[in-house]
């Protein structure tokens, strides 16, 4: 028993050892994925341990109030459990997002058929996104159709909304069967609706997949049918806080009810529509499940040149058939539009930050 | 159903007649009425699927509309050819989503909350390092992580139903921990405190303490990763060893891209028996599911 | 108590990681990635019954229908890559040639009868081998063709092709079936037409243009896609399906045919087993006769994309037992007999005899001194990628159609191929 241990560790001992006599970076992470992948989880997760313990005996400065709490009964003892309470979700963490996200950025820069094989290659992946024709349709179609969405799912959620909090008989029953789509996956949903769509084209002798616009359109309505409950009830939480005697006072004033709504209502929620309006901002950008199974992308613009343009096919799509379509050169580019696609999605929840920040300090 | 329709929509269109002059009361009676039609139009998608899942396969896209007699009724045939449609048994995938979705969503619910806890009450400079990761990760689209990490999903066997939640912990982690901190913080200290000194253990304090404080926020956590992990298509799709596991979601998209003719009856079939669990477990948990969506997006 | 569990369950997230390790297994494993979904049912029972016998695992995985390239490439990053997949064409052999075994002087290449369907890579590496041979073509039901008053004998060209077609669906209600079966665009059955069909165009340049032997042309005419739209215009319009409603698919060709619900199906050999159900001598193939001068010499397509590539990153221990497998399949008598009637002819030695009605055809037409067509779309680069783009421009043409449209469909064809093959050799 000793003896296996003592050989194991050897053995483990000897790679760690190859592991450190590499030349350059692009080397050595060839060197790392040629290891028993084992081998690298165990030695990266104790890695991660160690350099956490460390640093979790590190205080941040510059905060009175905090440093106070932080002499307190419990964060002493709470501390020597450090490996129980954090471990389990910085290891998790680091395996399903930390590690594939650093490996697809610095991939990105690389020339590669599958993630094992890869040749540095700088930035000529992100020239060829830029002069992808596609991704170029695929981000502008994608703008265009988040904006539509937007607009139309949350001024309809938010009509909803303020008729169900009028008072009207059956609010709830109404309330439960908005909400109910919500609940339905992406392509069960895109293989409903494409049933339905094409059960009423097909009598014009026309097909979701033939025209753009019945593309664009159907997945607007499919997208307003399965949204339009979720923000209703973020509109219903924020109508609801508003209190009662906001409205009485414009009452008395003698504001008539549209001057309340403008005047009064809106305003009040503001927080929910900052909320709503980012929500489907970022779903709009993010949207894929549907799209793939409405219409997978047709019809095609042919060009001239023999290349495609598929024009319902959105962004998070077009990526996807990047990566897994039968051009394998075209990997690194497909990692180069991942990365874009990544800042943009960041840039737009920044924004999303700083708004609500400003919101909630103006209330 | 039938208080639905005596009570609501018949009082209303009484109220409307009754009320003719009184505009504040006729309006809601026509709101009613005109909110009951939008409804009935809301639940038709869900209507065409129950009847073309009774229907032949050849009617299915030529009467999309129509009920299922005479000729075109398939009775349950079209459920038993479903159940073993493309060479894969469908109670199977129901088996796994299952699976999936309740293991991912208590290591999330377990692991992210004390995680949460720890953050906020040792608030150390890992603390501070994590908690932004976690934020970070929430604007991260899964696109531009998945190549890898369906690489890594397989090297380290996280291929299988049964340790895809480490995938899911991680992945979700951002949003759970995100929701949790912002709780925990607003929970007085006082109480830990009080029970630290009489000698509670931080595992002890955690979770007869804190714990059911959580409650809320776990309800409207949960039914967050619930809907995310239950509908999830790609994350599994690329993550899960295929060949062997299929969830609800890759089964259906399976169908329609292989194996000879699809055969349109079955597929609504098995759209129906996916979407009736759903329907199930949303009438029987409404109300908690209604106020964790709305909790949830007020915070996140 | 409590502090127990907690320990547990932090413990689980770390160990659960662990718990999927395979067991080594000395005798080796098989995985073949099938690219022939309508094979998929045979090919797991037979390797069933291997297991059964040997007890050496077989798994076969079938990709779906136009993703067998894709899913190649996401099996062979993993850690149980197929041991035995599909390398069918040159542009097969240059991307995964790599990952080849040489398969010069084993057991099972000893077996061949022909080196005819045989792939060597530029260092002449023997990549894969031929596993069947197969040929398509127009299937027709002689007996509803008797009982719309024609005999098979009248059809020599396309023009009395096109007259039978034209007035048998004239007839079609007082007949009770129409001339073809329907031609659903979705990808269960797309690639008749996007592949086997374009072999009429392909075919004819090839040997007008001299690449019928290789390599893959950098840029193709069309100049006969003419004679492709014969065709096509032929079966969508003489169908009982509205042409307009072949995009979604959601059709069953073979059905409608097996319930003689029409005279005509384009398909190959690999469909006997489903039409010897209508009787050997109700069933014939017809060549694509589709207007090109002197077609009336026509033979059927024959050839193969269906070539056995061995991984070479696999085990030694996978590697053997791939090739005692192979092996096995081509010599038994009674499973070599059935994959001769669902995947083709098998050209090995002490394989069992065809009793393929279709390849008799195909026989015939060769031995009475026809040309055989041979699989020029063979060639097509990225050709996932080339016949998504030919469906969908198709679908535009069939609901609506103009010259404009078809115009589309031949950039597809002709530019689409030019492209491509810049975006795989590029």
């Amino acid at each position: 028993m000793i003896v296996t241990g003592a050989l194991a560790a050897a053995g483990w001992l000897s790679k760690l050892t190859d592991l450190f006599a590499f030349t350059s970076v692009t080397q050595s992470v060839k060197k790392l994925e040629k290891l028993d992948p084992w081998f690298n989880t165990v030695i990266a997760l104790i890695g991660i341990a160690l350099v956490c313990g460390v640093a979790d005996r590190t205080m941040p400065k510059g905060r009175g109030d905090k440093a106070a709490m932080g002499g307190s009964l419990i964060k002493t003892t709470t501390q020597k459990k450090f490996w129980l309470f954090l471990l389990p979700v910085v290891c998790a963490f680091s395996i399903g997002f930390i590690w594939p996200f650093a490996k697809g950025l610095f991939l990105s820069f690389c020339k590669f058929k599958t993630t094992s094989k890869f040749e540095w290659v700088g930035l000529s992946n992100y020239a060829k996104a830029f002069q992808d024709p596609s991704f170029v349709h695929a981000f502008w179609y994608t703008a265009l159709f988040t904006v539509v969405s937007l607009v139309l799912i949350n001024v309809i959620a938010f009509a909803v909304a303020y008729v169900l909090t009028q008072g009207i008989k059956g609010s709830n029953i109404f309330r439960t069967v908005f909400f109910m789509p919500n609940l339905i996956g992406g392509i069960v949903l895109g293989y409903t609706w494409s049933m339905i769509f094409d059960g009423i084209l097909s009598r014009f002798g026309t097909s979701i997949l033939l025209e753009t616009k019945y593309g664009f359109w159907g997945l607007i309505i499919l997208m307003c049918w399965q949204q339009i409950g979720y923000m209703m009830i973020i509109y219903i939480a924020g109508l609801q806080a508003v209190p009662e005697s906001l409205h009485e006072a414009a009452k008395i004033d003698g504001a008539s009810k549209w001057q309340t709504l403008w005047n009064v209502t809106i305003p009040n929620v503001m927080p929910s529509i900052t909320i709503c309006t980012f929500l489907s901002l970022t779903n709009g950008f993010k949207l894929f499940d549907q799209n793939l199974a409405l219409t997978a992308g047709q019809p095609f613009l042919q060009n001239a040149d023999g290349t495609v343009v598929k024009t319902t096919e959105m962004l998070a799509l077009n990526i996807y058939n990047t990566f897994y379509g039968q051009n394998s050169a075209a990997r690194g580019t497909a990692q180069a539009k991942a990365v874009l696609f990544f800042l943009l999605v960041a840039v737009i929840s920044l924004v999303q930050l700083s708004a609500t920040r400003k919101k909630e300090v103006q209330s | 159903m039938k208080y639905f329709i005596k009570n609501i929509v018949w009082d209303s269109v009484l109220s409307f007649f009754v009320n003719l002059k009184n505009p504040e009361k006729r309006t809601k009676a026509l709101l009613t009425i005109l909110l009951t039609i939008v409804c009935i139009l809301y639940v038709m998608p869900v209507v065409i699927v129950l009847i073309n899942s009774f229907k032949l396969n050849t009617f299915v896209k030529t009467d999309t509309f129509a009920l299922p007699t005479g000729e075109m009724y398939a009775g349950m045939g079209n459920f038993e050819t479903g159940m073993t449609f493309g060479n894969y048994p469908f109670w199977k995938s129901v088996l796994y989503s299952v699976t999936i979705t309740v293991l991912s969503t208590a290591a999330i619910l377990l692991f992210t909350s004390m995680a949460a806890w720890y953050i906020s009450r040792v608030d150390s400079l890992l603390c501070r390092v994590v908690y932004y990761g976690c934020v970070f990760s929430m604007v991260v689209p899964f696109q531009m992580v998945m190549f890898t990490l369906s690489k890594t999903a397989d090297t380290l066997r996280l291929n299988t139903p049964w340790t895809i939640p480490v995938i899911y912990v991680g992945f979700g982690a951002g949003l759970a921990v995100f929701m949790f901190v912002g709780f925990v913080k607003s929970i007085p200290l006082e109480i830990e405190e009080a029970a630290a000194i009489d000698g509670c253990g931080p595992v002890r304090t955690f979770f007869s303490v804190v714990l059911p404080m959580l409650k809320p926020t776990m309800i409207s956590v949960g039914i967050l990763e619930i809907m995310w992990v239950w509908n999830d298509y790609l994350l599994p799709y690329l993550s899960l060893d295929i060949t062997k596991y299929r969830t609800i979601p890759i089964h259906i998209q399976y169908l329609k891209g292989s194996y000879g003719t699809v055969d349109l009856g079955a597929m609504m079939a098995l759209i129906l028996m996916s979407i009736i669990p759903v329907i199930v477990f949303y009438l029987t948990c409404q109300k908690h599911i209604i106020k964790g969506v709305a909790a949830g997006a007020v915070k996140g | 108590m409590k502090k127990a569990i907690a320990l547990i369950l932090s413990l689980v997230l770390c160990l659960s990681m662990f718990a999927g390790v395979a067991s080594a297994d000395s005798k080796g494993k098989v995985y073949w990635l099938n690219f022939k979904p309508e094979s998929d049912a045979d090919l797991q029972e037979i390797a069933a019954q291997y297991t059964q016998l040997t007890g050496v695992p077989v798994k076969v995985v079938t990709a779906a229908a136009g993703t067998y390239e894709s899913t190649l490439t996401s099996e062979m990053d993993k850690t149980d890559a197929p041991t035995l997949f599909v390398v069918g064409n040159a542009a097969a052999v240059n991307t995964w040639g790599d990952y080849c075994y040489d398969l010069t002087g084993t057991a099972i290449a000893n077996e061949l009868n022909t080196d005819a369907y045989n792939l060597y890579d530029k260092d002449g590496k023997l990549c894969s081998i031929g596993y069947c041979y197969e040929c398509f073509g127009i299937i027709v039901n002689k007996a509803l063709l008797a009982k719309a008053g024609y005999s098979i004998d009248q059809i020599t060209n396309f023009e009395s092709l096109k007259a039978i077609a034209e007035d048998i669906h004239a007839r079609a209600n007082e007949l009770g079936f129409d001339a073809f079966t329907s031609s659903g665009m979705d990808s269960s059955s797309s690639w008749r037409f996007s592949g086997h069909l374009a072999n009429t165009d392909l075919y004819y340049e090839s040997v007008a243009d001299g690449w019928q032997a290789g390599p893959c042309p950098a840029t193709i005419t069309g100049a006969y896609l003419d004679n492709y739209k014969n065709l096509w215009d032929l079966y969508i319009n003489n169908s009982s399906v509205d042409p307009a409603a072949l995009a979604t698919g959601g059709f069953d060709a073979e059905g409608e045919f097996l319930a003689e619900k029409a005279v005509f199906y384009q398909n190959g050999s690999w469909t006997y087993s489903a039409c010897s159900a209508l009787g050997d001598e109700n069933i014939a193939m017809i060549p694509f006769y589709c207007g090109v001068e002197g077609e009336e010499m026509a033979g059927l397509n024959c050839g193969t994309e269906n070539c056995w590539a061995v991984n070479s990153e696999a085990s030694e221990e996978d590697i053997q037992a791939t090739l005692d497998f192979m092996y096995w399949l081509v010599t038994t008598e009674e499973v070599s007999a059935k994959l001769n009637n669902t995947l083709g002819v098998m050209p090995y030695k002490n394989a069992a005899v065809s009793t393929n009605k279709f390849l008799a055809d195909a026989n015939a037409y060769a031995n009475a001194g026809h040309y055989t067509m041979t699989w020029a779309f063979n060639f097509t680069p990225n050709v996932d990628t080339w016949r998504a783009a030919l469906v969908a421009a198709m679908n535009i043409y069939d609901a609506d159609q103009t010259d404009a449209n078809w115009a589309n469909v031949r950039t597809a064809f002709v530019e689409g191929w030019a492209a491509q093959y810049a975006a795989a050799n590029g």
